[in-house]
């Protein structure tokens, strides 16, 4: 579905023109790390996702500020504050682990196959063009989630 | 997505990013990325389907196994049908017709009542999903349904509501609004036995209930509107392109 050849003339546009004006970022940062089985996970989603009794996302300077989701968090409660309206939420009405896999990734821990699950995760609400605005909040974040002895962050668009 | 995961691999975390359009990791580069074929909005492929959601999320998590990068993997499998029903065969039954016809223009205070009525009728199946999900999602602007769309309606009918956020731009609060009335609408039809696929559940919300009617009444008058916040939301975040852009039908 997301091939941009199934897409509708004007969904193939738009996503090409977001390439063509994407930044090009300069180097090519590369982190090893130990074995998977060993390593502590965090989710970083950029749907838009808050608790409900959290700040709404905002517009302007802030559109680029994070949430904080700890890991006791039920994922049916985090509602979705996304600026965009041209995605489907109606998979993530279903089943918040579709958007935000708390519950994959900690099955994934109990059979081994990750080596934990980090205390807290974020969301960041993706609209804001050109990315290169992030900078400044997922350099903040990277040094939250060494504390938190993170070595391995998924990152889930929507 | 991309540059989020360059600049936190700068800052010494190593990160795998799914990718939900190829061309755009192409050009950015990521350090770790897997493309799949799933439509926007849904990443790990498939509501309510834990085994290929974990299919999905293994596939992601063995990139940390490269030696070097960047690294952009396809993931192999499309997603099972997004417009299968979504029957959970629970059998619960409720008398809601969500496919009836709607008067397709009915004047300000029809509307509210009409409105009221229809989130009155699907509060039962809100229920049952909020019951089987452990939760709703319905909950941005803080208003229950009734009290959003009372605020809609009054919008819509250039009688302008109170912002129940004065710290807050008018426009932010129509858009959550705008969303809220959708997340309970979408919840409640996904209790529905046959459920509806997402792009029937897309032309049902904004072209078959009294919520959608609003909500285009809302917008018409919202581009004009005085308040620059307002306008931005109007053009751009209130309806969805492929609702906008639907070419008029040939029987119309």
């Amino acid at each position: 579905m997301a091939r941009l050849a199934d897409l509708p003339e004007w969904e193939r546009e738009h996503l090409l023109h977001l390439r063509d004006q994407a930044p090009r970022l300069e180097g090519r940062p590369w982190v090893g790390g130990p074995a998977l089985s060993q390593r502590r996970v965090a989710l970083i989603s950029t749907a838009g996702l808050h608790r409900r009794d959290d700040r709404p996302f905002g517009g302007g300077a802030t559109a680029t500020e994070y949430r904080v989701i700890p890991a006791d968090t039920p994922s049916a409660s985090l509602v979705m504050g996304h600026i965009s309206v041209n995605f489907d939420r109606s998979g993530f009405r279903q089943d918040p682990n579709l958007v935000f896999p708390l519950d994959r990734l900690n099955e994934l821990a109990a059979d081994g196959s990750i080596g934990s699950v980090a205390d807290y995760h974020y969301s960041f609400m993706g609209a804001p063009f050109p990315p290169t605005q992030f900078e400044p909040k997922a350099r903040e974040l990277a040094g939250l989630l060494a504390r938190d002895q993170v070595d391995a962050a998924i990152l889930i668009p929507v | 997505m991309s540059a989020v995961g360059h600049y936190l691999e700068e800052g010494g975390i190593a990160t795998a990013s799914i990718s939900l359009v190829r061309e755009h990791s192409e050009v950015m580069q990521p350090p770790r990325a897997l493309w799949v074929p799933f439509m926007l909005g849904r990443p790990l492929g498939a509501p309510n389907d834990a085994a290929f959601q974990r299919q999905v999320l293994r596939a992601l998590l063995a990139l940390f196994e490269a030696e070097q990068g960047p690294v952009l993997r396809d993931f192999a499998l499309d997603a099972p049908t997004a417009d299968t029903a979504a029957d959970d065969g629970h059998g619960d039954a409720c008398p809601v017709n969500f496919a009836r016809p709607r008067q397709t223009a009915v004047p300000g205070v029809a509307l509210a009542a009409a409105l009221a009525d229809e989130i009155d009728e699907l509060r039962p199946w809100h229920d049952l999903t909020v019951r089987r999900r452990g939760g709703s999602s319905v909950g941005l602007s803080g208003l229950t349904p009734e009290q959003a769309g009372a605020f809609l309606c009054g919008f819509a009918a250039n009688q302008p509501p109170d912002n129940f956020r004065p710290e807050q731009a008018l426009g932010q609060s129509l858009k959550q609004v705008c969303d809220d009335l959708r997340a309970y609408y979408e919840e409640a039809a996904a209790a529905q036995p046959g459920g509806l696929g997402p792009a029937q559940m897309q032309d049902w919300f904004y072209l078959q209930t009294v919520a959608g009617q609003v909500l285009v009444a809302a917008r018409s008058l919202g581009l004009a509107h005085a308040d620059k916040s307002v306008r931005a939301m109007a053009e751009r975040v209130l309806i969805p392109r492929a609702i906008l852009n639907r070419k008029p039908s040939p029987q119309a």
